[in-house]
């Protein structure tokens, strides 16, 4: 049985037909579109290393059937900077070093940029870190994420006040 | 994972039908039901893709004062909802404490009421497992078993449902409202879930062809917000399942409860609603002693499966301290640790 499935994925539409309906969306960007910065770590749902942002939201694509996500909006971590141009997220957590292996950091910044944008954890340092706990770093550079989330935190919202002044 | 044949029906009538063929199976979000199926637990033959069915993603605030919460809202989207979780608070911390961020957001409610035990050796295809398989026997009644039943349990299975959003809804009377090939109808959150019995595989009391289509909450439910609160303890601390928890709602007036609702989460094959505790807490003072009493009523009947006698007494001492939290008023905001017992509130009793 062979599903069509049409997906924008970092802003460009992609037209995929799949030979398979098992195939997770995170096989998908992996296998199919060569969007290789996802990562697969525990391909369960309990790691965090493939988080995306679908429709503006993260998710663990591991757990998302690609068929499922028909006519989604996917973001992946080769979206985010602007060409030579790194994401605010991106530049605090080399400027903090949140990584140490780098395996779990495209997933630390999918999935703090989802954090940022569903503005619930504030400044707290505690909030952050419970908001960030669906990513698991095996180098526990952990002190370094929240602090860079911290401040990427910052450098968004005073881009966004200058913009909106 | 095994193969199978992918449906993605446009209407509710027509779900119903393509899944009461045997071995088809509902997907939602499939946060549970992908797992499984990538460990060989769960087999369906066919998966009926819910997620495009109109008007199941909806949250109602309901005239009579009730609300109504399809089944495809997101645990997130109920959570940060601001008319809900002040009316509910206990439930939107129940929802927060549950697994991650990006869980949270893609899980949806009625995929949250069905999903399975996490028992590890129900996970584990080479385990013996009355449950996924009737007759096999069960591995966990000998194996390591801390964090099983200690209520309603039988020989044949010792495995506790591990939703927390469940626990809170069952004090507050839930109900879930059901389509099938019978038509619609309407039953308790109460009523939903099995104890395991001689027949563990049966979890549910859903025919065939099921679907949950929304949750409701009867208009009494939202009169609990200002004392309502739901506490867990886990192993580590965040993201994590229960070892225990329970929800406390109560309405007090002058000192004295009118009305008490509890709930555990954790010990059971289902969300165990403690009506005899809220019998005693009824009319009395709320004080640690009243609480006290509740505990050892709510825990009437437990007996360890295995390994697992401590979960009895620390049951006990989460009742005392959740209906001494939910007694001191409901936080203004939710904890930065939702439902963690760790977070100390001044003027509360912390060493119960």
């Amino acid at each position: 049985m062979n599903l069509s499935i049409s997906l924008t994925v970092n802003g460009v539409r992609r037209d995929v037909e799949l030979s398979d309906p098992r195939v997770t969306l995170l096989d998908l960007l992996r296998e199919r579109l060569d969007l290789t910065g996802t990562k697969k770590g525990c391909d369960r749902g309990q790691c965090g290393a493939c988080t995306v942002l679908v429709d503006g939201r993260r998710i663990n694509s591991c757990l998302a059937l690609a068929a499922s996500h028909d006519g989604a909006d996917i973001l992946t971590i080769e979206g985010v900077g602007r060409g030579d141009q790194l994401h605010p997220v991106q530049a605090a957590f080399i400027a903090h070093d949140g990584l140490q292996c780098g395996f779990c950091t495209p997933g630390q910044i999918m999935s703090a940029i989802g954090l940022i944008e569903e503005a619930q954890a504030g400044d707290d340092p505690e909030r952050i870190r419970e908001g960030m706990s669906g990513n698991l770093c095996r180098c526990a550079a952990y002190a370094g994420i929240t602090e860079a989330v911290l401040d990427a935190q910052q450098t968004l919202a005073t881009a966004n006040q200058r913009r909106s002044a | 994972m095994k193969n199978f044949e992918y449906l993605r029906p446009a209407t509710v009538p027509e779900a119903i039908a393509a899944a009461a063929a045997p071995g088809a199976a509902y997907l939602a979000s499939g946060t549970n039901l992908l797992d499984l199926m990538k460990g060989g637990i769960a087999r369906p033959d066919r998966l009926v893709d819910v997620t495009r069915l109109p008007g199941l993603d909806r949250i109602e605030h309901l005239a009579d004062g009730g609300i109504r919460i399809g089944a495809l809202v997101r645990n997130a989207d109920l959570a940060h909802d601001p008319e809900f979780a002040k009316s509910y608070p206990a439930i939107a911390e129940a929802l927060l404490s549950g697994a991650s961020a990006q869980l949270r957001n893609a899980a949806t409610v009625g995929g949250n009421l069905l999903q399975r035990t996490r028992c590890g050796y129900f996970y584990d295809p080479a385990s013996a497992c009355n449950k996924r398989q009737p007759g096999m026997g069960c591995d966990a009644r000998h194996g390591e078993n801390r964090l099983h039943a200690v209520l309603g349990w039988s020989e044949a299975c010792i495995a506790t449902h591990p939703s927390d959003f469940c626990v809170p809804l069952v004090a507050l009377d839930a109900t879930v409202e059901i389509e099938g090939r019978g038509g619609w109808r309407e039953i308790p959150l109460e009523a939903l879930h099995c104890l395991p019995g001689d027949t563990p595989e049966r979890e549910t009391v859903l025919e065939p062809g099921d679907l949950v289509v929304a949750l409701r909450l009867p208009a009494g439910a939202r009169a609990f917000s200002a004392h309502a609160r739901y506490l867990k303890v886990r192993e580590r601390t965040s993201y994590a399942f229960a070892v225990v928890s329970a929800a406390a709602c109560l309405k007090i007036e002058a000192g004295r409860i009118r009305e008490a609702r509890l709930a555990l989460g954790g010990v059971a094959a289902k969300p165990w609603r403690a009506h005899q505790a809220e019998a005693i807490l009824t009319g009395a003072s709320a004080d640690p002693a009243a609480f006290r009493r509740a505990a050892e009523a709510a825990l009437v009947g437990a007996t360890p499966s295995g390994d697992n006698l401590f979960k009895i007494e620390l049951a006990r001492r989460i009742v005392v301290r959740t209906l001494s939290l939910a007694a001191a008023g409901t936080p203004a905001r939710i904890a930065a640790l939702p439902a963690s017992p760790f977070a100390s509130v001044s003027g509360v009793l912390h060493d119960a």
